[in-house]
């Protein structure tokens, strides 16, 4: 076990399944110079075929790592900024995510497509580059979604990812670069589809995704010395997701707040509050909470978006409301 | 040079040809009957350039096409039992009745997928070509794709990414003069799309798509420049669409002449390479009747296959979306 950020933890996830497949390959933009930092010195290891440099075109990009991958190769591909994927909709969509279907279960497309969601304070990158677009691709069937928490949780859903049969995106938050946690050493893997119960709690249930967990974790843990149990569930993967956790969850506890840094409206959360809404009606004991971004763009004046997403003041706010 | 073909070559060079026709003249037949549904895009006209492509791959080499899908796959040496059963939307289909028309597929011969959205097929026919590379086989890819396609963006950049990793892929324009009903010459800023090879660096070569032998001979070219490692190269292949866009889609609407059509129906590809198999490469009419005999004995077949196939089972709606979703 050893402390690693979560920025290292995706180095270490890359390094060890090159090492391992020699099938893996990466490729994206300023990936020979790590631009972003989960690429030091894999040049000089892997070599410039493997570490693939490619001019900015998205969908390109996204559509050669489709076909690589349907004759056998391991693509990861870094789209860098989350809404860089834009230009390659129609690739992941209409080839990446129906290949398989399409052609009677004849192709595979294990590719892995890496981006990182960079907004809020750090960035203050304005409305076409702040986006949590995950919502969009869990509505396509045929793609997996993960969206990792933590440094632990990174490293062994990516080499989940890139061992996995189908195509996988994976959405990095930028803010929880820097944050640390314990790793293992050995080779882990985390299945995805499974979600985790980051904190057991009997009171309440709160689902966050991604960089709200840490938020929600503190939540919980401010209730606490109040004597309010707090549940956090992270599903980790939201496509497939792990449905059963979260109503198992919310049985017990009957409330459930959604919190997700994506608009609301067609969120994660708002999906998750749907199946608890449906399947654990009977269950619950107030109204469901969703702590969402605003529907709104995201403006580029600091003092414009610093109030606009989800934190551990809202999430405490929304858990009082689901106690009242 | 390459050696010349073999009489067998020139026969199965002829068969396939003689089956993309017979196959679609009984799928347009089917269709008028209702027994396929949905789209039908036909590529009668142009089966010289489709098969003097194919034939000038290997079977295990890669080829990927577009929504007018039927002749590619047959070019590509796939069997037509399985193609039509999967027009008919049978689960004997290739596909198992899931694709259809448009997304035919057999990858038993290299054919990784037709594909229904203009010029989407680019980056995968690059992308099995990276792959080759990276896997250290000789194998190359071919992408089929449209003068309608070569003004996507996805043409411009499968086109830069091959050229700057010098990509063992072969990019073969089929330009049938129309997307859908709108003359290229309105849509195309070039007279000819191979020239837009310079903006890529890479050899641009134009042929008469009629003449099965000449688009060989080209196709053949590029495919030795490509298992070198020279990279890729982009074909035009000028040709001709007999019917409309698809099945029912032209109404009359008047956007080619009839004069046009009789023009190009009179340079007839597969009347051509016959008379050039007669006159040029000793076959003889009892030769070219015994292979037309057999390939409608072929097609005749492989609707009487598809026609008695059942349809897949209601449980193959939700199989194949994900890796753990296989048929039983």
């Amino acid at each position: 076990m050893s402390k690693q950020t979560y920025l290292q933890a995706i180095q270490s996830a890359l390094r060890e399944e090159l090492q391992r497949d020699e099938r893996v390959f990466i490729m994206g933009q300023d990936v020979q110079s790590n631009l972003f930092g989960t690429t030091p010195g894999f040049v000089k290891e892997f070599g410039a075929e493997r570490i693939r440099n490619t001019p900015i075109a998205e969908a390109g990009m996204a559509g050669v790592a489709a076909g690589a991958a349907m004759v056998g190769m391991r693509p990861v591909v870094d789209f860098s900024i989350a809404p860089f994927l834009y230009p390659a909709f129609d690739q992941i969509v209409s080839t990446v995510a129906k290949s398989r279907y399409l052609y009677g279960g004849q192709a595979a497309v294990p590719v892995v497509f890496r981006s990182t969601m960079f907004y809020g304070r750090a960035a203050s990158s304005a409305a076409q580059h702040s986006d949590r677009p995950y919502s969009l691709y869990m509505h396509v069937p045929g793609l997996k979604v993960i969206v990792p928490s933590s440094a632990h949780d990174v490293k062994g859903l990516l080499k989940a990812a890139i061992r996995d049969d189908d195509p996988v995106l994976s959405f990095e938050d930028a803010s929880l670069w820097t944050t640390a946690s314990d790793v293992p050493d050995n080779d882990y893997l985390i299945p995805l589809g499974k979600a985790d119960v980051k904190r057991p709690g009997t009171d309440v249930t709160v689902v966050a995704i991604g960089a709200t967990v840490p938020m929600a974790l503190a939540a919980g843990r401010q209730l606490a010395a109040e004597g309010i149990c707090v549940e956090v569930v992270d599903p980790r993967t939201l496509a497939p997701l792990d449905r059963e956790t979260i109503l198992d969850s919310v049985r017990k506890t009957g409330r459930l707040v959604a919190v997700d840094v994506a608009w609301r409206t067609c969120s994660a959360a708002s999906e998750i509050a749907a199946t608890v809404a449906s399947e654990a009606f009977r269950n619950l004991r107030g109204p469901i909470q969703i702590v969402t971004t605003p529907d709104t763009h995201i403006p580029f004046s600091p003092v414009l978006e610093a109030d606009l997403y989800p934190n551990k003041d809202k999430i405490i706010a929304a858990i009082r409301r689901a106690l009242a | 040079m390459n050696a010349p073909l073999s009489k067998d070559q020139l026969a199965e060079m002829y068969r396939r040809m003689q089956r993309i026709r017979l196959f679609e003249d009984a799928a347009v037949d089917l269709h008028k009957r209702g027994e396929i549904p949905g789209a039908l895009h036909t590529a009668q006209g142009q089966e010289a350039e489709i098969t003097g492509a194919c034939m000038a791959l290997r079977t295990d080499d890669y080829m990927v096409g577009n929504h007018r899908s039927h002749g590619h796959t047959i070019g590509k040496g796939a069997r037509m039992r399985g193609l039509m059963a999967e027009l008919l939307a049978k689960g004997t289909g290739v596909c198992k009745g899931k694709g259809g028309s448009m997304h035919l597929a057999d990858f038993s011969v290299g054919s990784l997928g037709e594909t229904s959205i203009v010029g989407s097929g680019l980056p995968t026919a690059a992308g099995a070509a990276l792959g080759a590379k990276l896997q250290g086989s000789d194998r190359v890819s071919l992408c089929f794709f449209g003068d309608g396609a070569s003004n996507e963006g996805t043409f411009h950049e499968a086109l830069n990414m091959a050229a700057i990793w010098k990509l063992p892929v072969i990019f073969l324009c089929e330009n049938n003069g129309y997307g859908q009903t709108t003359p290229a010459a309105q849509v195309v800023a070039v007279n000819d799309i191979a020239d837009r090879a310079a903006g890529y660096a890479m050899p641009g070569v134009v042929v008469d798509g009629q003449d099965v032998l000449k688009v060989h001979a080209v196709v053949l070219e590029a495919v030795c420049r490509a298992r070198a490692g020279e990279g890729p190269s982009l074909l035009e292949a000028k040709t001709y669409r007999y019917l409309d866009h698809a099945a029912n889609m032209g109404r009359n609407l008047g956007y080619r002449s009839s004069d046009e059509i009789e023009r190009w129906r009179r340079r007839d590809p597969i009347v051509l390479f016959a008379r050039a198999l007669r006159a040029e490469h000793g076959f003889t009419g009892g030769d070219i009747e015994s292979i037309d005999a057999q390939v409608a004995r072929e097609v005749e077949d492989a609707v009487a296959f598809a026609r008695s196939s059942p349809p897949p089972a209601l449980n193959e709606a939700f199989t194949d979306v994900l890796a753990g979703t296989r048929s039983s």
